[in-house]
């Protein structure tokens, strides 16, 4: 243990399908048969608010998984097909109490103007817990699941003859970013104001055209929606490399980095801090959370066969961009608490298999984390704001 | 009789954006909180309601170059609160509108799909299409359709889900664990469109959901909007609620179906009908005006009267006599994202009409807005309304209503406690829930069992 108490953490969970072992599905608690049913969805989010976290982050994606880094494969024995993640989002939260509901979004193919009506209402209808995960794609065959535009094809976001296409999509992501948050404040709080003696329901100077003019696309507003309770929703993105790490630094209120040590976390933050002040944001809260793939069992032998059980069922070694941990919680906790000291404010786990490795987390780690004084015991906010200790935003347009 | 009872539908559309929702009612509750999407979605479910549905609007309506702020302003987004209030309910239909023009197929595929599966079966979709600039102004490709080609874009959009839909066969998801089989068929979701408006292929990633495809609804009026409803919905949302105008609409609208091969059932028509309730028709006629007076204040008269005269009337006393002048002829330019300045085709002719009616009276300006529209389509005691619905549905005029009360959250309790039991007593409704799915309520076919491709269960 550390000799210096450190902060208490923010714990975040990744839920993709059955868990992000590609053999995960083959597990007897996989129930891969109900992926595609509320049930499924409300029983790993009501384990995840169980263990207290933040929040969860649902994958989502314009095209079917695939094993191939852009194209698609037309493997039979892997999951394939996901429901949109902010529907299922909005489906658990009437369910819910407490839990941030964080759902992907690609900003590649998609209207800002859906998508920041959407996430404002999924904040109405979880009370104030709503935020979104911001991703892009490259992929040709999504392209052309909507016929828009071809993309070139590049062999690795981070090789340097991508740059100038990576770049792109980022900014038009950055772009799509501000829309969304322009148009969630595009309603002052108290625009609506329901005066029978003027006939008025609303004060309409108190409704805003955000005029987003850019390099992609133009968006007139204001947002049908009212501002959502949280004024803006947070807004959260994975990065692996200095083009995303600007998306973060410039937009994001979480940022989900890849260290395989504490070195690594170290100049990952520095970097992000750097472009942050660059950004003119230096004051304001920014978490970074390391994501971490994790086999969790209270015997770390057993952890380790099932880990090895899964890579054969697979047919390799499963690799990933982020660290992949074989332990027990106790182990972890040790792990999470030393890189903490890079910097990181929280952590975001990817359960290998969501049946085991879910509630390994909630009723393994985040116990031990409690008795080290490093996790909450009880939810002290009602919102995902105030779990993540962001304060409730001014309203950009709102006269001082 | 020789003729069986036909059994009534009955839905409820969420008090919308427009003057017909009276947001002044001491009554009147939030139309933006969940709690009362919630509260409204559990009373139509009481009632053993067909579905609930949900209006749409991509930009706010403005009048004069500013804002309409005298009706309620501000929605949510339609299939974020439809999968919220799956959540609620078990067994109401969740229909909502979704544009197709400023959407794309895979997309909004993708999200009926997912909003079926999160229901277990209960997903509608309102095709609508916009053309206008004026929307646009919100999305990527602006105001790019002409309006002539709205309707070939939506049908095109249409076909196009359905082949998304489509793409996944119901056995296609194995799942053996044992056998380390999670696909069929390693195409499955494969698709390839090509056509005008979209040129489009790869693989879906939704599996096949509970409906096979969501229930296919439409709005248009235009003969275009009918042929377009002939030929692939499933239910028509009209406007035609009287007796005698949803007749002919009725008799029109089926008579088309065979030119497609489909049968006088395979189509629901389902106007829109307002109500206002009383203990005796006396009282309820007496609230209904009262409530007309609610829903036209001498403001919103004033902007009604735009609509018409596409100029700027601000001056003009709404307690006073009609403008002298005459509507602006050309291009509306005064109200701007609202549908209902189409509905005046000769602006001129309704102008004089109007003002021989005012004279005839002697109507204020308010007075003509409030007697030459907004009539409730059933005014009565519960009595009189269940026996009128019920006449209506079994005269031809409409397979049942979807009833939009003026007060949110609670405008329809009244009707689910006083109405409904007197139509389940003259076995014309539903007591209970026959289906999980909303084509069990609708007594429409799976896709599947249209195509002979379902296996016998």
């Amino acid at each position: 243990m550390p000799s210096t108490p450190l902060a208490p953490l923010h714990l975040a969970v990744a839920l993709d399908g059955t868990g992000w072992h590609p053999a995960s599905w083959r597990e007897p608690v996989a129930r891969p048969r109900e992926l595609f049913t509320a049930a499924y969805w409300a029983d790993l989010i009501a384990e995840a608010e169980r263990g207290l976290l933040d929040f969860v982050t649902i994958e989502d994606g314009l095209g079917p998984q695939s094993s191939h880094f852009l194209d698609p494969d037309d493997r039979r024995d892997q999951v394939r097909g996901r429901l949109d993640a902010v529907l299922i989002a909005a489906r658990v939260a009437p369910l819910t109490r407490h839990i941030g509901l964080v759902p992907t979004v690609v900003a590649t193919h998609t209207e800002p103007f859906h998508i920041s009506k959407a996430i404002a209402t999924l904040d109405y209808v979880s009370t104030g817990r709503a935020g979104l995960r911001v991703q892009i794609t490259a992929r040709p065959n999504e392209a052309a699941h909507f016929g828009r535009r071809t993309l070139p094809r590049i062999a690795a976001y981070d090789d340097p003859a991508a740059r100038e296409v990576v770049t792109d999509l980022f900014d038009e992501a950055a772009d799509h970013v501000e829309v969304v948050r322009r148009l969630w404040d595009s309603w002052e709080d108290d625009a609506e104001i329901r005066d029978v003696a003027t006939g008025r329901f609303i004060d309409r100077d108190k409704l805003h055209y955000i005029d987003f003019e850019g390099r992609y696309f133009s968006v007139r507003g204001p947002s049908i929606t009212p501002r959502p309770p949280q004024g803006q929703p947070p807004v959260t993105a994975l990065a692996h490399d200095t083009v995303p790490y600007r998306l973060v630094a410039r937009a994001a209120d979480v940022g989900y980095v890849t260290p395989h040590d504490t070195g690594q976390a170290r100049a990952i933050i520095a970097e992000i801090r750097a472009e942050q002040s660059a950004a003119g944001r230096a004051g304001e809260p920014l978490h970074v959370f390391a994501d971490l793939v994790v086999h969790l069992d209270d015997d770390p032998a057993e952890a380790a066969a099932r880990r090895d059980r899964l890579d054969t069922l697979a047919g390799e070694e499963y690799t990933s961009d982020a660290r992949v941990f074989t332990g027990t919680p106790a182990q972890l906790a040790d792990l999470l608490q030393e890189l903490q000291s890079a910097g990181l404010t929280g952590f975001r786990l990817r359960p290998a298999v969501a049946g085991y490795d879910l509630p390994a987390i909630t009723r393994g780690l985040v116990p031990e984390l409690q008795r080290r004084g490093a996790f909450r015991r009880a939810y002290e906010a009602d919102t995902l704001r105030g779990l993540l200790g962001l304060p409730r935003p001014a309203n950009r347009y709102a006269a001082a | 009789m020789t003729k069986p009872q036909k059994q009534i539908h009955l839905a409820a559309h969420f008090p919308g954006v427009n003057n017909t929702t009276v947001w002044s009612d001491p009554e009147a509750g939030s139309h933006i909180e969940f709690a009362s999407f919630a509260h409204f979605a559990r009373t139509a479910e009481r009632a053993k309601f067909d579905f609930l549905f949900l209006a749409e609007g991509l930009r706010l309506r403005e009048q004069g170059g500013k804002i309409y702020d005298l009706d309620v302003v501000g929605r949510p987004d339609t299939f974020t609160v439809l999968a919220a209030l799956a959540a609620v309910t078990d067994h109401l239909g969740l229909t909502g509108t979704i544009n197709s023009t400023f959407n794309e197929p895979y997309e909004v595929a993708r999200q009926f799909a997912s909003l079926d599966h999160l229901s277990g079966g209960r997903a509608a979709w309102n095709v609508v299409t916009s053309w206008d600039a004026f929307t646009g102004e919100n999305f990527r490709r602006g105001g790019f359709l002409p309006q002539e080609e709205r309707y070939s874009r939506a049908k095109e959009f249409l076909a196009t889900a359905n082949e998304l839909f489509d793409s996944w066969r119901d056995d296609d998801l194995v799942a053996d664990q044992a056998a380390g089989v999670f696909l069929r068929d390693a195409g499955a979701g494969a698709f390839v469109h090509r056509g005008q408006h979209f040129d489009i292929h790869g693989r879906f990633n939704v599996p096949r959901s509970p409906q096979g495809r969501p229930v296919i609804f439409q709005a248009g009026d235009s003969d275009e909007g009918r042929e377009f409803a002939a030929a692939g919905a499933d239910a028509i949302f009209s406007r035609y609620a009287a007796l005698d105008t949803g007749q002919s609409f009725y008799t029109d609208v089926k008579s088309r179906l065979a030119r497609y091969g489909r049968r006088p059932d395979d189509l629901l028509i389902l106007p829109a009908a307002s109500f206002v309730l009383g203990d005796t028709d006396a009282e309820a006629e007496e609230l209904a005006k009262e409530v007309r007076r609610r829903q036209v204040s001498g403001a919103t008269a004033i902007k009604h009267l735009e609509f018409v005269w596409n100029r700027d009337l601000s001056g003009y006393d709404p307690d006073g006599p009609l403008p002298d002048v005459d509507p602006l002829p050309g291009e509306h330019t005064v109200a701007r994202g609202r549908a209902q300045v189409r509905m005046y085709r000769d602006p001129l002719a309704t102008a004089r009409e109007w003002r021989e009616l005012a004279a005839a009276h002697n109507w204020s300006i308010r007075d003509l807005v409030i007697e030459t529209g907004n009539r409730q389509t059933f005014v009565g005691s519960p009595a009189t309304v269940a026996e009128t619905i019920n006449a209506y549905v079994q005269a031809d005029a409409a397979d049942g209503f979807i009833l939009v009360p003026h007060i949110t959250p609670g405008g329809l309790d009244g009707f689910a406690d006083r109405v409904v039991p007197l139509l389940q007593e003259r076995g014309v409704f539903r007591t209970e829930y026959t289906g999980p799915t909303l084509r069990d309520h609708l007594g429409l076919a799976h896709p599947d069992d249209a195509r002979g491709e379902r296996a016998a269960s």
